[in-house]
């Protein structure tokens, strides 16, 4: 064993890939509209993307730095995005500076009380335990709005009123396109200065081993609320978004399956990194859009996309920035002996 | 010796069930102030036991624990560690993943606020106090390396530095030198020594040479009872403990 300070070690330089995924993407992001320029299809295509990017990242949040397997984003993303429909087609009311912000409140307030059923007790909620209630959340809201006739029961909500910013309505195209990069980013900061900070440490702590941070003195289902709801913020933001989008809100935008799908997105981009989730997402929705579209295998798609999807998750459990990405960088640090993290 | 410290921590009438088998039968135990008080006896005796409901980590059946004026018979770990309560695990529990760094200042920062945390407010000020931390337990030039990259020994001073950090009232020590050579056993004790001006301590271990240098007070546990309290050699000539030790260890 060593035991002097004396020689100190130069620490392990950690390789610094995720920052230059990041730029790619966010140039990748930036250049895209002026490279598909004729095609409202592929614009179309890619503000779905971001949008559900944001889903993708609020799962990211709760499994990949929180260890809270959840089941049910696509609850709050469906709530979120039902309610800004009503309010336009009751209220007649559709301005981005109340409804965007209503919408993060709805997915917030939905979250935390979900968090308060299934993570505020006085001992750690098993995985399971948290996987299933958020799973049933998710089934269940989808039941019931599929069933009640003033939120337009299995038909959902059509011809959703329009986001208007100031005098100008935001209709599909480019504008939406960077109003949705432009709250894609804002809401990347936000998470990336959390997971980045002391509160990221005690996630990553939280991750490795429960019971010893709560032996330090941390209320870790606190911290696990509080994550929790934060992501439940972004996946209504992520629902008002996709409700102004579509013009559509329907049940199957609430349960199970678009909840799996954000799953799909995180593990198969490389969860833990955020970044991975938007790669996940990116790839996921670009290839089933491109496999649905070839006459040839166009009824095999989802098998072909599942066995895809099947493989990577199993065999290559980081994802695909796993193949870049070292565990190390993933992880990162958060202070040393130059007092800096990362 | 002296051992006449106030009283921190008292364990009274504490019994402890695991279905059928009685773990701990009824143990009183006081722990005073500035006293490292070593928890001694055969495998089975009830030591790991009686040390984890001290820390919370199992609720007893009946009895109650007080520390430091306060009931905590039935507070959870969070509860106890904010009371000045720090607890090294038997198997080491550093976290892997985490530099040696990240390790210390995650103990550290434990009495941040949610807000605080977020915004990294002391992610600089603490600098000081992790190296500090770590120096004194010879890891200061290993703090950027993983955790899990340490051996045994070092993992084991790394746990003891966590627990440390936060500068508690009473630290409880499961086996610290569990798998040490004799030199890092012998290390190990002088770095503990200096302790004894900062906090209390409750030691299980198995080695007696060792709970012998560093221990004022023993209790020796036999069958999930006390059979005796005492300075170390009031104990060394307690014919009821060697007894037990001569008989069956």
């Amino acid at each position: 064993m060593s035991t002097s300070s004396a020689t100190p070690a130069a620490g392990p330089r950690i390789a610094r890939v995720l920052p230059i995924v990041e730029i790619v993407m966010l140039v990748v992001g930036l250049v895209a509209p002026l490279l598909m320029g004729s095609s409202p299809e592929l614009i179309t295509l890619a503000t779905n993307i971001l949008i559900l990017s944001l889903l993708a990242i609020s799962f990211d949040l709760c499994w990949g730095y929180s260890g809270i397997m959840s089941f049910g984003q696509a609850l709050f993303f469906g709530v979120a995005g039902y309610v800004i429909a009503l309010v336009g087609r009751d209220l007649e009311f559709s301005h981005a500076w109340g409804t965007l912000p209503l919408a993060m409140l709805v997915g917030l307030l939905l979250s935390f009380a979900f968090a308060a059923f299934l993570l505020l007790g006085r001992r750690t909620p098993t995985v399971i335990f948290v996987s299933l209630g958020t799973l049933t959340g998710a089934y269940a809201a989808e039941r019931l709005v599929s069933g009640w006739q003033y939120v337009g029961a299995g038909n959902g909500l059509s011809s959703v009123r329009l986001l208007e910013i100031g005098p100008i309505e935001m209709v599909e195209g480019p504008g939406f396109y960077y109003l949705s990069l432009a709250l894609l980013l804002a809401a990347y900061l936000a998470s990336r200065y959390i997971v980045h900070s002391q509160f990221g440490l005690v996630l990553a702590g939280m991750r490795q081993n429960e019971e010893r941070l709560a032996f330090f003195g941390y209320r870790v289902q606190v911290f696990k609320a509080l994550i929790f709801s934060f992501a439940g913020l972004l996946a209504g933001l992520a629902g008002a978004l996709y409700s102004y989008h579509q013009g559509f809100i329907g049940p199957g935008n609430m349960g199970p399956g678009l909840s799996t799908n954000a799953v799909l997105y995180a593990l198969f981009g490389g969860s833990g990194t955020l970044i991975g989730p938007v790669i996940g997402t990116l790839l996921i929705e670009t290839l089933s859009y491109v496999l649905a579209d070839q006459d040839a295998i166009k009824q095999y798609w989802p098998v072909i996309l599942g066995v895809v999807l099947l493989v990577v998750v199993v065999f290559k459990p980081t994802g695909i920035l796993g193949f870049f990405v070292s565990q190390r960088e993933r992880i990162g640090s958060y202070g040393g002996k130059d007092g800096r993290g990362r | 010796m002296s051992v006449a410290g106030t009283e921190l921590l008292t364990v009274r009438g504490v019994t402890k069930r695991f279905g059928t088998l009685q773990a701990l039968g009824g143990v009183d135990v006081t722990v005073r102030a500035g006293t490292f008080h070593g928890l001694i006896g055969p495998n089975g005796s009830g030591k790991s036991t009686l040390l984890k409901a001290i820390a919370g980590a199992h609720l007893p059946t009946s009895g109650t624990l007080t520390f430091d004026g306060h009931d905590i018979t039935a507070a959870t770990p969070y509860e106890r560690s904010r009371l000045g309560m720090s607890l090294k695990f038997q198997i080491t529990a550093v976290l892997n993943e985490l530099s040696v760094y990240d390790n210390v200042l995650l103990a550290l920062q434990a009495g941040e606020s949610v807000w605080s945390l977020i915004r990294s407010r002391t992610r600089r000020a603490l600098r000081d106090q992790v190296m500090h931390a770590l120096e004194r337990f010879r890891l200061g030039g290993r703090a950027d390396e993983l955790a899990g990259s340490l051996s045994h020994g070092e993992q084991q001073w790394l746990e003891i530095a966590m627990a440390l950090a936060p500068r508690p009232k009473l630290l409880l020590l499961d086996e610290p030198t569990g798998g040490m050579s004799p030199e890092e056993r012998r290390v190990t004790g002088e770095l503990l020594a200096p302790i004894k001006a900062e906090c209390a301590l409750v030691i299980v271990e198995h080695d007696l040479d060792f709970i012998r240098d560093i221990c004022d007070v023993l209790t020796v546990l036999d069958q999930g009872k006390v059979l005796d309290t005492g300075t170390v050699d009031e104990i060394q000539r307690s014919p009821k403990v060697q007894q037990v030790y001569t008989t069956r260890v």
